[in-house]
């Protein structure tokens, strides 16, 4: 008989989970009926909320705020242990005391998308109008509708120009929309590990995710909330390919090869006999024990749909023409899932614009998730860019 | 107030620039404080640094990774590119000066790289090693072998230099597509340059390396 083990059950209950979407351990901005949210789907989203977390104080000139952007299944908790999984915050190698953004001299803010799920209004809150979870009668929303959100949030905390919009991936994707609706707004776009539009293989990807998701019969055509149950095995093996977009083949060579799991000799079953399997079943198992299934697919349709000269009548230059903004573009030699040449073409057209520009491309084996790793060559460079324009800015540092 | 007051983070610094190179300083005389620059082939970043502390708004395209990312990692507008395939992306008159330092020599279409900076740009400064130079007409008249010379020690076969001129070539290039010369210097072995108003064939066997400021003459 095959021995088959399926992916393990989650350690964290999903009332840890479930509490957060609604109660963030976060602080929350609420937008009452006066404030909808106007979606590029054409509803009003009304009412909702925004859950983020802030590092550092705002000067008296409001002048030193940094936006944080967070990727597809990031959230706002960058530089703090995570309400739910109790890791360290997700870009602690890039925020914190010391490191490139530093809290001691910028105020840094990070709010979880809207279609989140970390207490940000998404498919997993509460809908005040049916008193149910919203799942798939939540509206479709897109990153310029995240942005737009985000631009809400800057509103009420009483910041009229942000000193810099810093994200990679999809964040990366959230600082050149800012960049191109609101290019006053954004005095700097540290744009990482992204693109102006998703590609096809890209979008193939997510459909791949998705559909995973959905062939869970616990899925119940998203009304899973209804039932008290969760998808978990779908979104674990949406997580599980969508992971191996994240590395590279040497980086996955590197830390697995061929290696067995805790034996010897293959056990002749679909057992994980490999390390690499038990690693991605890991990765698929720890996910959802911090993701809602509905949310997962939202998001990736907000960056399938993502194409910034698709909104500027095919021309990516007209999305910036003439911006003020100060940019640098960083891109990593592994990463396949967004290329180097994806923000050459970025580049290309900031050029075609006269933006003053910085582009780099990192040398790393680590695949799309470099990003997040202590890649000490591109930290140097977010500091540096950073420096420069807080120069340029008139920021001084408190121990300058 | 010096550069590290104003940083408002620690660790890693933007190296204090200087002392300069002649011929950048050169190059740097000739661009009016204030005005907006691309140096194309930048390197290290020498000459954008050089530019930043007289007030230019200060571009550049490296050809290099390492290159471009130690020009980031000082703060610099830089940008990996090509002279030879990247220029075409950037408009018309987007910059008062495109500087191409010690790089003609390097690209593939001379020629066409020199009409495409005074596209971008409403004034050029090129500067380029000069084999009209009396030690490199030696060394081949002489000791019958390629040149070489503390400035340009590669062998033939390794050198990334594909086009070289002398003085000479390149005031006849310029000539040849109706670029005005508005000023021209040629600079010693030690980078400084030969102040006296000397004829072209002078400046042909004893400068080793030229600089030009151009501007868009009339259609010829």
């Amino acid at each position: 008989m095959v021995g088959v083990k399926s992916v393990p059950s989650p350690a964290i209950s999903a009332d840890d989970r479930s509490h957060e979407v609604d109660h963030p351990s976060s602080q929350v901005a609420q937008f009452g009926a006066d404030q909808p949210l106007r979606l590029d789907c054409g509803v009003d989203l009304s009412p909702f909320q925004i859950a983020y977390q802030t590092y550092g104080e705002l000067n008296a000139d409001r002048s030193n705020a940094i936006l944080i952007c967070h990727a597809l299944t990031g959230d706002q908790h960058v530089a703090n242990e995570h309400p739910v999984t109790g890791k360290s915050g997700w870009w602690d190698t890039l925020v914190g005391p010391g490191r490139p953004l530093d809290p001691r001299h910028y105020f840094v803010i990070c709010s979880n998308v809207i279609g989140g799920c970390m207490g940000s209004t998404g498919p997993a809150s509460i809908n005040p109008a049916t008193g149910k979870v919203w799942g798939l009668d939540f509206p479709v929303i897109t990153i310029p509708d995240m942005v737009r959100a985000q631009a809400m949030l800057i509103d009420r905390l009483g910041i009229d120009t942000l000193f810099a919009v810093v994200g990679g991936s999809m964040g990366g994707m959230q600082v050149l929309q800012w960049t191109a609706a609101y290019p006053k707004r954004v005095y700097s776009a540290l744009a990482i590990a992204c693109s102006t539009r998703h590609s096809a293989q890209n979008i193939a990807f997510h459909e791949l995710g998705r559909q995973a998701v959905m062939a869970d019969p616990d899925w119940h055509n998203g009304a899973y909330a209804d039932q008290g149950i969760h998808p978990h095995r779908g979104l674990a093996v949406a997580r599980m390919a969508a992971h191996i977009t994240y590395l590279s083949d040497a980086a996955l060579h590197r830390k697995f090869g061929r290696r067995m799991q805790d034996r010897e000799l293959p056990t002749f079953s679909f057992d994980a006999d490999f390390q690499v399997e038990s690693y991605l079943r890991y990765q698929g198992s720890s996910f959802v024990e911090r993701f809602d299934a509905n949310s997962y697919l939202y998001l990736t349709r907000a960056m399938d749909y993502f194409d910034i000269a698709g909104d500027h009548g095919g021309v990516l230059a007209k999305a910036f023409a003439d911006i003020e903004t100060r940019f640098c573009v960083v891109s990593f030699t592994s990463d396949w899932l967004f290329p180097t040449s994806e923000s050459r073409a970025l580049v290309h057209a900031l050029n075609a614009s006269s933006a003053r520009v910085s582009f780099a491309e990192i040398e790393t084996d680590r695949g799309h998730d470099a990003f997040l790793l202590d890649v000490p060559e591109f930290l140097d460079i977010s500091r540096a860019f950073l420096q420069s324009a807080g120069k340029a800015r008139g920021l001084t540092g408190k121990e300058g | 107030m010096s550069v590290q007051e104003v940083l408002p983070l620690g660790g890693l610094t933007a190296e204090q620039p200087g002392p300069f190179r002649a011929d950048h300083l050169l190059v740097a005389e000739m661009v009016k404080p204030g005005s907006k620059v691309l140096d194309v082939g930048c390197g290290d970043g020498d000459l954008l640094q050089l530019l930043e502390t007289r007030g230019v708004d200060g571009r550049g395209i490296e050809l290099s990774r390492e290159g471009v990312n130690r020009c980031v990692a000082k703060g610099l507008a830089v940008v990996q590119g090509d002279a030879d395939t990247d220029l075409v992306n950037y408009p018309d008159d987007a910059f008062d000066y495109v500087i191409l330092s010690q790089t003609l020599q390097a690209t593939r279409q001379p020629k066409v790289v020199l009409e495409n900076l005074l596209r971008i740009g409403r004034r050029a400064i090129v500067s380029f090693p000069n084999f009209g130079f009396w030690r490199m007409r030696l060394q081949l008249l002489i000791g019958g072998h390629m040149p070489r010379t503390d400035n340009l020690p590669a062998t033939w076969y390794d050198t990334a230099n594909i086009h070289f001129c002398t003085i000479k070539d390149f005031v006849e290039l310029c000539d040849a597509i109706g670029v005005k010369m508005e000023r021209a210097e040629a600079l010693d072995l030690y980078g400084r340059p030969l102040r006296l108003r000397l004829p072209w064939w002078v400046w042909n066997m004893f400068g080793e390396q030229g600089v030009f400021l151009l501007t868009r003459g009339g259609k010829k």
